[in-house]
């Protein structure tokens, strides 16, 4: 079960902000989700080997060659607040 | 005309009895017309599409044509269209336009089909009923009050209503065949790695896969030749030779083996959707498919396993969306931390906030191992059932959602309710298998019932062959809602 700690301390990690009023019902929307998942974690899976993909294939390479045309004004169109091919963002180092 | 499938619309264009230009202006007067009620669009352009439609007259003028040359399509929000905006159901991409095209949109334009619209969808495909869009539900045709399903809510209700003959969708955990269940619709979720996922925006990428709905087995076959193939821009998509997936349709069903797994037919199924799915199997075996019992030990660990992965998942593909190179930014914050909150908080719905934090529980120090590696570990056990049972049949039939399109509202309060919702197609994703959906009769208040098909890893001829051959002796995926049929 999860605590209101608990949930402050994923909000974190995730970078998305919980009002206060919020966080009640969504500790316990949490915790039913939690409550269906709880059911597969007593499940005997010794010697089984993960499964992280359906078909089993190795990861395709390629040459290192640039195919890639430079299509910054294009990207940039959409985003929030551009300068100069720069993305503008609040000052990280003081 | 809005009733005809795909190949009756293509040899209608190939015969210049109707042009590639009149069918857009009807379908996008239906839109019009009919979808203020229905809210199946987010995006529809009128002059794009009719461009598009002039060029497909044009390509079958010169005898250029293909099967899909001049006929109206959409696109589930979810794939990236250049030019067009591209929204994900979502506040965080609600004015955002796609700078380049899937390979999925690629394929048709490619292929001359004209693009009318991009459908209504949950936000980033989370969802089972189209409620958790930004843009509002979407509803069932058959019952405005209804869901119509979801994730690719948009996409069931727009063919339903017939206002576009056919529509791509995803399956990430049944999003494409529990809405065509609910909609008297087709629709087919191809082997993961079929259909590149180049350009279609990922929510869960072991998951997802793009595919189609149609008005029958044969609209799927021809939707797929279009979409399948290797791309060499997606590392999951698997190189192989292009099939024809009409191939195996007028092929009988005499000798081949249908199996019923025995953990389907519980509580959880509604005696209405049992009774239509029953039906459909013994019209199977009137028509000589042998009927087998097989078994998947680990069915009901399906749901639990998948709401492990899925957000684990979901959690990684979504810490793109930060407000810093597209998509929403809030407009007032602090520093950029608070930047990443406050936008992440605002862009987001509550079910997409909820999958991200159960994701990254999941995948923290401390709970991996516990939560994610044993979820994978119990994904091999499924993929291992199914494994096994496919030694003694060739395609596996049942439900695909446990009961009709449900009000509008009712599952809301309770997340687990509506995961539930998808305990007989999460499986099949998890395993990364095939499957279908096709209409197999009408259930409580006359709303449509599916019967899902799943077949072995790249037997979706065999698949669309039991499907295809189903429709002929039956005429449910012919009925429309009643408003909407010829």
């Amino acid at each position: 079960m999860l605590s209101r700690d608990d949930v402050h301390r994923i909000a974190e990690l995730a970078r998305i902000e919980v009002p206060e009023e919020g966080l009640a019902a969504l500790q316990q929307s949490l915790n039913g989700i939690f409550g269906l998942i709880e059911q597969m974690r007593a499940v005997d899976t010794a010697g089984v080997e993960p499964m992280a993909h359906a078909v089993e294939v190795v990861q395709r390479l390629r040459e290192d060659r640039v195919t890639e045309a430079d299509q910054h004004d294009l990207f940039q169109a959409g985003a929030p607040q551009v300068e100069d091919g720069l993305y503008l963002v609040p000052k990280v180092i003081e | 005309m809005f009733d005809h499938t795909l190949p009756e619309l293509s040899a209608l264009l190939r015969d210049r009895k109707v042009s590639s230009e009149e069918l857009a202006r009807l379908f996008l007067a239906r839109i019009e017309e009919l979808d203020p009620a229905l809210n199946a669009f987010i995006t529809v352009d009128a002059q794009k599409a009719l461009a598009a439609a002039r060029a497909a007259d044009a390509r079958i003028a010169r005898g250029d044509g293909s099967p899909l040359t001049g006929i109206p399509i959409a696109h589930k929000d979810l794939f990236c269209a250049r030019g067009w905006r591209t929204t994900c159901g979502s506040r965080m991409l609600a004015d955002w336009v796609a700078p380049y095209d899937a390979h999925v949109v690629e394929q048709f334009d490619r292929a001359g089909a004209v693009l009318l619209g991009k459908t209504n969808m949950d936000e980033f495909a989370m969802g089972s009923s189209n409620e958790n869009s930004f843009f509002g539900p979407a509803r069932n045709p058959w019952d405005t009050s209804r869901v119509p399903g979801g994730s690719s809510g948009g996409s069931a209700a727009a063919v339903a209503a017939r206002l576009v003959p056919a529509a791509t969708g995803t399956d990430t955990g049944g999003s494409i065949r529990q809405p065509a269940s609910l909609t008297g619709t087709c629709g087919i979720r191809p082997t993961y790695g079929a259909v590149s996922r180049y350009g279609m925006v990922a929510f869960a990428s072991s998951l997802d896969q793009g595919g189609a709905f149609g008005k029958s087995a044969e609209d799927l076959a021809l939707m797929l030749g279009v979409m399948a193939g290797f791309d060499e821009r997606d590392s999951t998509s698997i190189e192989r030779p292009k099939e024809d997936y009409t191939r195996h349709l007028a092929r009988p069903l005499a000798g081949v083996r249908v199996g019923l797994p025995k953990e389907y037919f519980t509580a959880d199924l509604a005696p209405d959707v049992a009774a239509c799915v029953t039906a459909a199997i013994d019209e199977l075996k009137r028509q000589g498919a042998a009927l087998v019992e097989v078994s998947l030990p680990n069915q009901a660990l399906a749901v639990p396993v998948y709401y492990v992965i899925a957000p684990a998942e979901a959690s990684s593909n979504l810490s793109r969306f930060d407000g810093v190179r597209y998509g929403h930014r809030a407009a007032a914050y602090g520093d950029l931390a608070d930047m990443y909150r406050k936008s992440r908080a605002e862009g987001f719905g509550p079910e997409v906030q909820r999958r991200i934090l159960v994701g990254t529980y999941v995948l923290s120090h401390g709970y991996y191992d516990a939560y994610y590696l044993q979820a994978q570990k119990v994904r091999r056990l499924i993929a291992r059932d199914f494994t096994e049972a496919f030694k003694a049949c060739d395609v596996i039939a049942g439900p695909v959602a446990p009961t009709v399109a449900f009000p509008i509202g009712e599952k809301a309060s309770d997340p687990v309710q509506m995961y539930l919702e998808d305990l007989y197609t999460i499986p099949v994703n998890l395993a990364g298998l095939p499957g279908l959906s096709v209409p197999c009769g009408f259930g409580a208040h006359g709303l449509p019932v599916g019967l899902q098909l799943i077949g072995g890893y790249f037997d979706e001829a065999r698949m669309l062959q039991v499907a295809h051959q189903y429709q002929q002796a039956t005429g449910w995926h012919r009925k429309a809602p009643p408003g909407y049929g010829a």
